[in-house]
């Protein structure tokens, strides 16, 4: 264990810790403005891998990783656009909806990958780019400042998501049609455009999630985000739908199973032992989940399906 | 004293002296135009007909009151006015012009602003927000300092206090209302309709509220009052309408009518409004509660040190405004709420830490004050919810199988004995009237042999038919020998049906009074927090 | 206190006597299914293969003879299992998407006890294992909803953390204490005893004693949640936690009982997926999702189809399954790449969720219109 105690593998820990959390933490505040409209959406798992998908296959065909993250999202939207058809306009039940387009993103990938591509072929993927000055600090610059672009931009999302929740008329339509739709329906909000504009941007932060996992490994496979996109739904209740909490416990999440991945690295658990310690995440979110036991904060409307009638 | 019998549809109006100069309204410039004028509106749903013919008008500055039983349609007839409906037929005109209102956005950029019974806020916003919700359309920061501002300007003019950005979560109920209120007037409502505003409020409350009223209109706007509480209508309408089955029934003025032939009119027949009952001696106490004290939802002593008993065939009624810890306190009785300190005791044994089971065990029985969510379960049908309780035990079930034919048996008996009105046995208990849903949650906590009934709010929302049933069966069940708690809000059935009375005000019992003393004065005053002299 | 996020469940066939109900009820899903089967012709179109070769593949693979109607029956199983679980999950109002692990719990306590108990007679071996299975996918199960019950934590979120524990646990067996002896290092155990194979069924095919354990399970369900008291109670806490609580039920009880019941189902398609597997071993190669096959998703689906009603679950299971054995098939014959029949299958679950609604509406309006005419 001594071996994991140096600065060098701490550092590289907590660095990696802050890389690997990056994707559930898009696809989380993306998922959490959904909810707090009202809406779960558990298909997020299949649009990152189409995200991701579309940004493997975008970057191979162009090179160019800008392109190939518009792309992935355009995609994100669209199937947004598919998924908030089917709930808010058709009433379908959110749940299974959600599992439909998780088998859906899950086939489709695997088949576009295999006609289009065939075996694996590398990309360039997104370089570490080096905050200016705050990089260059020893140690701390290290850690949070050595980093991809998307890193940034999902930690950067943090606070502008906050914003938008919470200083916006937009944000505040959100709220209010999460927790009583009748009240916004009554004051001429369209429940309507509202779930649905939350469903897109939640959708398309989905694929940047799985665009920004696909661009940072650098190849695709099948099922390649195996589970994260379920993962991102749950960090969503630990957090409380709040962007914080999220944050928290994409950290929280992250750093264990990079911990585990160094301790792996450093012949700390052996090879059987690493899948012991590699549930530490999961087991983690549930026990901080029951002790802290928070059940305010849920959208009172989630999963609920609006219609003026009833 | 006689009063014209009004002709066909024509509204008569009564006790208007036109000579009477009124102030001139800035809203209203030409006052032979009346601000609101429905016409001749029909709606139907599958299987029943909600409006018929209806002709409702509103004045600058008059309080109209719509009134009449559940279901006579006078939701319907405002959800009409409020875009939530379209007529079948029928026209409405603002200030003269027909215009047709397509949506609750489209009321109120009309100037039309509805005050829900059912509060239409969102809880877990501030009263700011949910005064500013929908006003900024859908871009833009989301700046409340305006807002805030125009709100303590609004507030203070008409005498609604409340906190800018406290949560309504927080709120208690009279202050939500005013919310509600505030959300219409910064919409320059100038049409307010108020659904049932009273049901939830104090006394004093009331007194504020039509307080409010009297100001909005004397600034000129036209309020629809909505209510069935006749004693308020009287105090506060200008012209009352009357609504039975769809159809306009009668228009008058409170000078001319009396408690009396108003709810004849809702009714259609004399209503009975004191009832005699048998005084006799009862028996030992059955239930005894000391001093209990149980925590609120909020963190706050709903009850605060509560004692009182009920007696073998007698009714102890608690009367109380809504709110004042009536519900946490059935709760406790009946095992759904934890009891912070004191007792609870039936025929003399300690049963305040059972659970709901066990203290029916005990023979006790609960009908709710919500039915819908807590009496019956509406997916259910009306034979499952009769065996809801006694379904696991013989000889609805053996070897933990249901018997189907036992269940029918029994039910068919109920069904017919308290005059459940439903196709049949295996529809929904959803698609059943409030009344009936009621007769069935009766059925089976009274046939189940319990001698201890704890019955909350028993004829809310049901019609006067289904609640003089409800009432015959609760004096049966009192002749019979059992020992029943009436909670009610009402008054009048409070001092109707009890043998003694107890007022709680706070979570506190302020007085008992036996029924020889308990008049409409002393409870009332006592339901307020005055203590008696 | 405990709310239970409460699905729709109100598409199941609720309105008994009423027979034109669930025949909307059935005519509606199989409209969607049509629709998206014509998606999937679009799709095929688009990779170049002809859809009609495409769909007579699809046909031939799944049910073109007894071999493929076998194959189809033995697909489905693990399905129809985990889905008749589903259907007691949801009428108690609860939301189980754990079945992938609660399928891997099953089949690693049904592989201790055939490792434990070799010799054992395969009269007494064979219900053991499936017993154990039942039993471990009914912990699993009950974990999570204890864990909602008591502490509030969502199902949702306590059944995704689950599903990877429990990939996790059984890498970790695999790779250590259970694994085969050898040379070669497979994630594997060694061939589990031969009293506890599930014996073929007569016919020549390879369809197993399992496939009636399965519809054995289904009926069970079926019996549990009508005719039973416990079902009663199950199914008044999923329409309504808080009439139940004032009729004296044991709401969080309710809770648990509905999780664990689930969880033992998924818990059974988990040994009969490894004593009716060809290798007999309990294989952790590829992942946790190669073993179960996506079965603990697949059988929310395939619940669904079946309006939550555990018989009905039976063809729509097949109907799955007959898609997915029947994919290899287009596959071999089209060079398309078997994951489109996954993708379809999204497809379909999408039509056919979104048609939902409108059945119920229809059907409430039958129902509305006979009460109308009874009411005259």
């Amino acid at each position: 264990m001594s071996e994991f105690f140096t600065t060098t593998a701490i550092v590289a820990t907590l660095a990696s810790g802050i890389r690997l959390s990056a994707p559930f933490l898009i696809a989380a505040l993306g998922e959490s403005v959904g909810q707090r409209a009202g809406v779960l959406n558990l298909g997020v798992e299949g649009v990152m891998l189409i995200g991701a998908y579309a940004a493997y296959n975008t970057a191979l065909e162009t090179g160019n990783v800008l392109a190939a993250v518009f792309v992935a999202v355009l995609m994100g939207v669209l199937m947004g656009a598919i998924y908030a058809f089917i709930t808010v306009v058709m009433h379908a039940q959110q749940g299974i909806s959600g599992i439909g387009i998780y088998l859906f993103g899950l086939g489709i990938t695997d088949l576009l990958f295999q006609k289009q591509v065939g075996t694996p072929k590398p990309i360039d993927g997104l370089q570490t780019t080096s905050v200016p000055l705050l990089g260059d600090i020893p140690t701390v610059g290290e850690i949070f400042f050595r980093h991809n672009a998307l890193v940034y931009v999902a930690y950067l999302l943090i606070p502008v998501v906050w914003f938008v929740v919470n200083r916006t008329t937009f944000g505040l339509n959100i709220r209010s049609v999460g927790e009583t739709p009748e009240a916004a329906d009554t004051l001429g909000v369209s429940v309507t455009w509202t779930r649905v504009s939350a469903i897109l941007i939640g959708n398309g932060l989905a694929a940047l999630a799985g665009a920004a996992l696909a661009l940072e490994i650098g190849i695709f496979q099948y099922n390649l985000t195996a589970g994260q996109g379920f993962i991102a739904i749950a960090l969503v209740y630990f957090g409380a739908w709040r962007p914080s909490g999220i944050m928290a416990g994409a950290l929280l999440f992250g750093i264990v199973s990079s911990t585990v991945l160094q301790w792996k690295t450093l012949g700390i658990v052996s090879g059987s032992a690493s899948s012991f310690t590699a549930m530490a995440p999961a087991v983690l979110t549930i026990l901080v989940l029951v002790v802290v036991s928070r059940r305010i904060g849920q959208p009172s409307a989630l999963t609920n399906p609006f219609d003026r009638s009833d | 004293m006689d009063h014209p019998r009004p002709r066909g549809n024509q509204p008569v109006v009564l006790g208007v002296d036109s000579s009477t100069p009124r102030p001139v309204s800035p809203m209203s410039p030409d006052l032979d135009v009346p601000m609101l004028e429905m016409r001749g509106i029909t709606k139907r749903f599958p299987g029943v007909v909600a409006n018929e013919g209806v002709d409702f008008t509103v004045r600058s500055g008059r309080v109209h009151t719509l009134l009449g039983e559940n279901g006579a349609g006078k939701s319907t007839l405002m959800k009409i006015l409020f875009g939530l409906y379209r007529p079948d037929e029928g026209s409405v005109h603002l200030e003269g012009t027909e215009v047709e209102i397509r949506s609750p956005a489209d009321a109120i950029s009309r100037g039309i602003g509805m005050i829900h019974q059912h509060f239409m806020l969102v809880p877990t916003l501030t009263v700011a927000e949910n005064v500013a919700l929908g006003l900024g359309g859908a871009w833009g920061f989301s700046d409340l300092r305006p807002i805030r501002q125009r709100l303590v300007e609004v507030s203070e003019r008409y005498g609604l206090q409340v906190d800018p950005d406290a949560f309504i979560w927080q709120l208690a109920v009279g202050e939500r209302q005013r919310v509600e209120i505030l959300k219409a007037l910064f919409r320059d409502a100038r049409i307010l309709v108020l659904d049932e505003p009273t049901a939830v409020l104090t006394p004093p409350e009331v007194t504020d509220l039509f307080t409010t009223l009297r100001q909005l209109r004397d600034d000129g706007r036209g309020l629809v009052f909505i209510s069935h509480k006749l004693h308020e209508v009287m105090e506060i309408s200008n012209e009352i309408t009357v609504l039975r089955d769809g159809r306009i029934v009668g228009n008058t003025v409170p000078e001319s009518s009396s408690r009396e032939s108003l709810a004849q009119m809702m009714v259609g027949r004399p209503v009975l409004f004191t009832r005699t009952v048998q005084p006799h001696d009862p028996g030992e106490d059955r239930l005894v509660v000391r001093d209990l004290v149980v925590q609120g939802d909020r963190g706050n002593l709903a009850v605060d040190k509560v004692s009182l008993s009920v007696r073998a065939g007698e009714i102890l009624g608690v009367a109380g405004v809504s709110g004042n810890g009536q519900r946490e306190l059935a709760e406790a009785i009946f095992g759904l709420r934890p009891v912070e300190s004191g007792g609870i005791d039936i025929d003399g044994v300690p049963a305040d830490s059972l659970a709901p089971k066990a203290v029916r065990s005990k023979g006790m029985a609960y009908v709710p004050e919500e039915r819908m969510r807590d009496g019956v379960i509406g997916e259910f049908t009306v034979a499952e919810n009769l065996v809801l309780v006694d379904h696991g035990s013989p000889p609805y079930t053996r070897w933990g199988f249901l018997r189907f034919g036992a269940i029918k048996k029994q039910c068919t008996r109920l069904v017919q004995r308290y005059s459940v009105k439903t196709p049949m046995l295996e529809t929904l208990t959803r698609s059943l009237s409030g009344g009936n849903i009621q007769k069935v949650v009766i059925a089976r906590e009274f046939s189940c042999g319990a001698e201890i009934l704890v019955v909350s709010q028993p004829t809310r929302g049901i019609d006067v038919g289904a609640a003089e049933y409800v009432h015959e069966q609760l004096l049966g069940q009192r002749t019979a020998g059992a020992a029943i708690l009436l909670i009610s809000e009402d008054l009048d059935e409070v001092l109707q049906m009890s043998d003694r009375v107890a007022v709680i005000f706070r979570g506190q019992i302020m007085d008992q009074l036996p029924r020889s003393e308990a008049t409409a004065m002393r409870v009332g005053r006592l339901m307020m927090g005055l203590k008696a002299e | 206190m405990v709310t239970t996020e409460n699905p729709d469940t109100s598409g199941a066939p609720s309105s008994k006597g009423l027979w034109y109900g669930p025949l909307v009820g059935l005519v509606v899903p199989v409209l969607a299914v049509v629709a998206a089967l014509a998606v999937g012709a679009v799709l095929l179109l688009a990779l170049g293969a002809s859809p009609l070769t495409g769909y007579a593949a699809l046909i031939d693979g799944a049910v073109g003879d007894w071999n493929a109607v076998a194959d189809t029956a033995i697909k489905s199983m693990p399905m129809l299992l985990v889905g008749v679980g589903i259907c007691i999950a949801f009428r108690t109002g609860v939301i189980n998407i754990g079945g992938e692990g609660q399928i891997i719990l099953g089949a690693i306590f049904a592989t201790l006890v055939a490792l434990a108990v070799p010799d054992l007679p395969s009269v007494f071996l064979i219900p053991l294992v499936l017993l154990a299975g039942a039993v471990g996918g009914a912990i699993w199960g009950a974990i999570p909803g204890a864990l909602k019950a008591y502490a509030g934590v969502s199902e949702i979120l306590s059944t995704i953390m689950m599903n990877i524990v429990a990939a996790q646990i059984l890498s970790f067996l695999l790779q250590d204490l259970l694994i085969e002896e050898g040379a070669i290092k497979i994630q594997q155990t060694r061939r589990l005893s031969h009293n506890a194979d599930l014996p073929l069924l007569p016919g020549g095919t390879r369809l197993h004693l399992g496939f009636l354990v399965a519809l054995l399970v289904a009926v069970i369900a079926y019996l549990l949640i009508y005719k039973t008291s416990l079902g009663f109670r199950l199914r008044a806490v999923g329409h309504n936690p808080d009439a139940s609580r004032y009729a004296g039920m044991h709401v969080k009880r309710s809770v648990v009982q509905a999780l664990a019941l689930s969880g033992a189902c998924a818990g059974v398609a988990g040994a009969v997926m490894v004593f009716g597997s060809i290798s007999h071993r309990l294989i952790g190669e590829g992942g946790a999702t190669a073993f179960t096959q996506g079965a603990g998703f697949n059988g929310i689906v395939v619940a669904l189809f079946g309006g939550l009603h555990p018989l009905y679950t039976v063809p729509a299971s097949f109907l799955f399954g007959g898609m997915l054995i029947g994919g290899i098939e287009l596959q071999r014959e089209l060079q398309v790449p078997a994951a489109l029949i996954v993708a379809l299958n999204g497809v379909v679950v999408v039509f056919v969720v979104s048609s939902l609604r409108l059945k119920t509406k229809l059907q409430r309006w039958s129902e509305d219109a006979v009460l109308r005419r009874g009411r005259k």
